[in-house]
């Protein structure tokens, strides 16, 4: 199935995790908050929810940046 | 000055410069000017994370949340929704409750929409956030920031990343004095004696990104700016001699042949 992750189309397998996914991608889930069709997800829920075709989901994170000029380089 | 503490919501902070973390060549550059800067409290940024290139560091691996207060910020944010959305975001990923709270108003000047800003920051205090509002060096729109629960404001000195100083100092003394709660002195620094003026006129803290980053050495330029921050503050607290137009002799005329 098809998820739209961080505005980018991705196949992921039927029914994974978010938790799972974050494990896919390489990335430390206490370190990233996660958004599902515009709804935060609770961390410790990571686990016990499951995607669904159509999603989006936003992986975010914290970079750089003091001021509204400060864009990531 | 170590037992000078600034204590904002029941959290103490030991400096009274903070850092933002943009702008740097890389983390190396970005640890050691923080490092030399001696702040405790850092700016991050709320973004997506980079899917496609997991090789690329981590901001946190450098700069530590066990050794750093982080402050997320809501930059690039110019309506209420979209502050919200950086700011709850900032707050799932788990590390605190602060928000630098940032409604931007123009492109061109990155004025806040203080309209927007007190209306975003109403919502995330009764929300449970400690909110940082970047705001306008306007007195009134400080109180009103105070009136509906912010526990510090943050007013601009100047444009942000322009380093022209204190544009306004006379509405900058004025805000501190209409308001009851800490004032972060929050963009516009360009250079050390910006930041101790900033600290002379009573500010609690100043924050800065571009002034450091931007330097030609920005670990040098952290280190000057961390003493200014403290030569601001111990004039302050010491109390400056009244300006007069004539002279006042410092010898005595007694003993004089």
């Amino acid at each position: 199935m098809r998820i739209t992750l961080n505005g980018e189309a991705r196949e992921v397998t039927e029914g994974q995790s978010v938790a799972s996914l974050l494990t896919d991608l390489g990335i430390q889930a206490e370190r990233v908050a996660v958004e599902l069709n515009l709804k935060i997800v609770d961390r410790r829920t990571f686990t016990g929810t499951s995607l669904r075709d159509g999603d989006r989901v936003e992986v975010i994170g914290f970079i750089g940046g003091g001021r509204s000029d400060d864009d990531e380089r | 000055m170590s037992d000078d503490r600034l204590t904002i919501a029941g959290i103490d902070f030991r400096s009274r410069l903070w850092v933002g973390t943009g702008k740097y060549k890389d983390f190396i550059e970005t640890q050691k000017a923080i490092e030399a800067s001696g702040a405790d409290v850092v700016t991050v940024a709320v973004r997506r994370v980079n899917i496609t290139d997991r090789k690329s560091e981590n901001l946190l691996d450098y700069i530590s949340p066990k050794t750093y207060k982080i402050l997320p910020n809501t930059a690039g944010c110019y309506n209420v929704e979209d502050a919200l959305r950086y700011a709850r975001l900032a707050r799932a990923a788990g590390i605190s409750d602060m928000v630098k709270l940032e409604v931007i108003g123009d492109e061109k000047t990155l004025f806040p929409d203080t309209a927007g800003l007190i209306e975003a920051a109403k919502i995330l205090v009764k929300e449970g956030f400690i909110v940082f509002p970047y705001t306008n060096d306007d007195p009134i729109v400080a109180k009103r920031l105070v009136d509906i629960g912010c526990q510090v404001v943050m007013p601009l000195a100047a444009p942000i990343g322009s380093g022209l100083g204190i544009r306004n100092p006379y509405n900058l003394k004025i805000l501190m004095e209409a308001v009851n709660v800490p004032v972060i002195v929050d963009a516009g620094v360009g250079t050390a004696s910006d930041a101790a003026l900033a600290m002379e006129y009573g500010a609690d803290a100043v924050l800065m990104n571009t002034a450091i980053a931007g330097a030609k050495e920005p670990i040098l330029m952290a280190e000057a700016m961390k003493y200014a921050v403290w030569a601001g503050r111990m004039a302050y607290k010491a109390g400056r001699i009244p300006r007069k137009l004539y002279a006042t002799a410092s010898s005595p005329i007694e003993g004089m042949l």
